[in-house]
């Protein structure tokens, strides 16, 4: 074998080794690596100390969100299996709207309603200019409900 | 001088394309500024901030691809022991870094009013504040040693270690849930990006393409003239101790006296 195949070798089995290391780990760690949890989780509870504070997301429900007396807002959080009652006071993001993704930070109360004390937008992968948003609301009205669910990390 | 036999075919094919690249980047980074900034629509959901995703997911591209560059021209460097590879690495790290800065920036400043914050510590954002974090520390490694050859070849395993982490940023979005979007170009099926907003982004990403060639042959050009000074000098310091033990040396400069202002 000449040193330079030798060399090869080397490099190859040292990446194929740290490779599947890092796979092993990631793959170990899977659960704590997600940046939020979805309703059907605090359904079932599954991996989640719901006593602990812990971010909530998925698709604000259409038709859900409420201005209340006390200037807070309530919403609810779906990811179409199950659904969590959010209340938030504070400041809402821009892309802060119904049949979007969000992501909330809070507690869940013991009447099953989760306070947030932060809420985030997010943004799913579809860019468009406007008219071309509403012609497609013309010919398919289903499709801004579709280009969000896409977002909700079933 | 075999060790520059290579290099000095590299001159001579850098200066054949360093007007080219020069050309296409300027060409293109005109057409793709005016196209991001005066030619496309608004977005639908985000309105005129959509503008600064044409800056930042080229950086973000770039930010990886140089990367990738940099880890292929560090394993050629390990296994051939090619001299200019490993003086690619060097010279790339700076321009990677750059870009990956720009992407971290942009990004923040587009999260600020569409996401409602600045930074969370999800696995894409994190993933790519680890590999900004990896340039940073291949230039102070490469830059640690008195000697430029040890500092390369621990800068080298550096970066093919580092090379985990690419598609750990690629993939962050889909293997796990994360506060960032997925892919909306490089993704299975048509991208989900209108046309008029795919072309300003596609001429953007040739613009820092080219850029990237230009930079990387300025400082690759900069790295081999400053390993022929280290070798001149080497061999001018040798022939001045010969000297020195034949003669006494005399002094460099001789000091005016005639009292002109200096």
């Amino acid at each position: 074998m000449t040193r330079k195949k030798r060399r090869l070798y080397i490099l190859g089995i040292c990446g194929l080794a740290l490779g599947t290391a890092a796979a092993l780990v990631l793959t170990a760690m899977g659960d704590t690596l997600v940046f939020f949890r979805s309703p059907t989780e605090v359904a079932t509870g599954a991996a989640l100390d719901l006593d602990r504070p812990f971010r909530l997301g998925g698709m604000v429900k259409t038709d859900s969100v409420e201005r209340q007396d006390d200037g807070s807002v309530a919403f609810i959080v779906t990811d179409f299996a199950h659904e969590v009652p959010v209340v938030y006071a504070g400041i809402l993001p821009d892309l802060f709207r119904e049949g979007q993704g969000v992501v909330t930070e809070g507690r869940l109360g013991p009447d099953g309603v989760f306070v947030a004390d932060e809420v985030l937008a997010r943004h799913d992968e579809t860019y468009m200019p406007p008219e071309v948003a509403e012609a497609l609301d013309a010919s398919d009205p289903g499709w801004r409900t579709r280009a969000a669910t896409s977002m909700t990390g079933q | 001088m075999h060790r520059f036999a290579n290099p000095a075919r590299f001159l001579r094919l850098a200066d054949r394309v360093l007007p080219v690249a020069a050309a296409v980047a300027a060409l293109s980074g005109a057409v793709g500024l005016y196209l991001a900034f005066l030619a496309s629509p608004p977005d639908y959901q985000q309105g005129e901030t959509v503008r600064i995703m044409y800056v930042h997911v080229p950086a973000a591209w770039m930010a990886m691809f140089v990367y990738a560059s940099m880890a292929l021209a560090a394993a050629v460097g390990f296994v051939w022991k090619h001299p200019l590879a490993d003086l690619y690495t060097k010279a790339a790290a700076p321009i990677g870094a750059t870009f990956t800065a720009i992407c971290l920036i942009t990004g923040s400043l587009w999260g600020a009013p569409m996401w409602g914050t600045w930074w969370v510590w999800d696995a894409r954002l994190t993933s790519v504040l680890i590999l900004f974090f990896l340039y940073l520390g291949y230039l102070a490694l490469v830059n640690a040693f008195d000697d430029p050859e040890r500092g390369i070849k621990a800068g080298a395993i550096l970066v093919l270690v580092g090379a985990v982490n690419l598609p750990i940023i690629k993939f962050s979005v889909d293997w796990w849930r994360t506060l960032h979007q997925p892919a909306s170009v490089s993704r299975i099926g048509t991208p989900t990006i209108y046309e008029t907003m795919l072309w300003p982004l596609l001429a953007m990403a040739v613009a820092f393409t080219a850029l990237h060639i230009v930079l990387a042959i300025w400082r690759l050009r900069a790295e081999i003239l400053e390993r022929k000074v280290q070798v001149l000098q080497t061999l001018q310091a040798g022939q001045a101790r010969t000297a020195a033990t034949a003669t006494p040396s005399s002094g460099v400069a001789s000091p005016t006296a005639d009292g002109t202002p200096g």
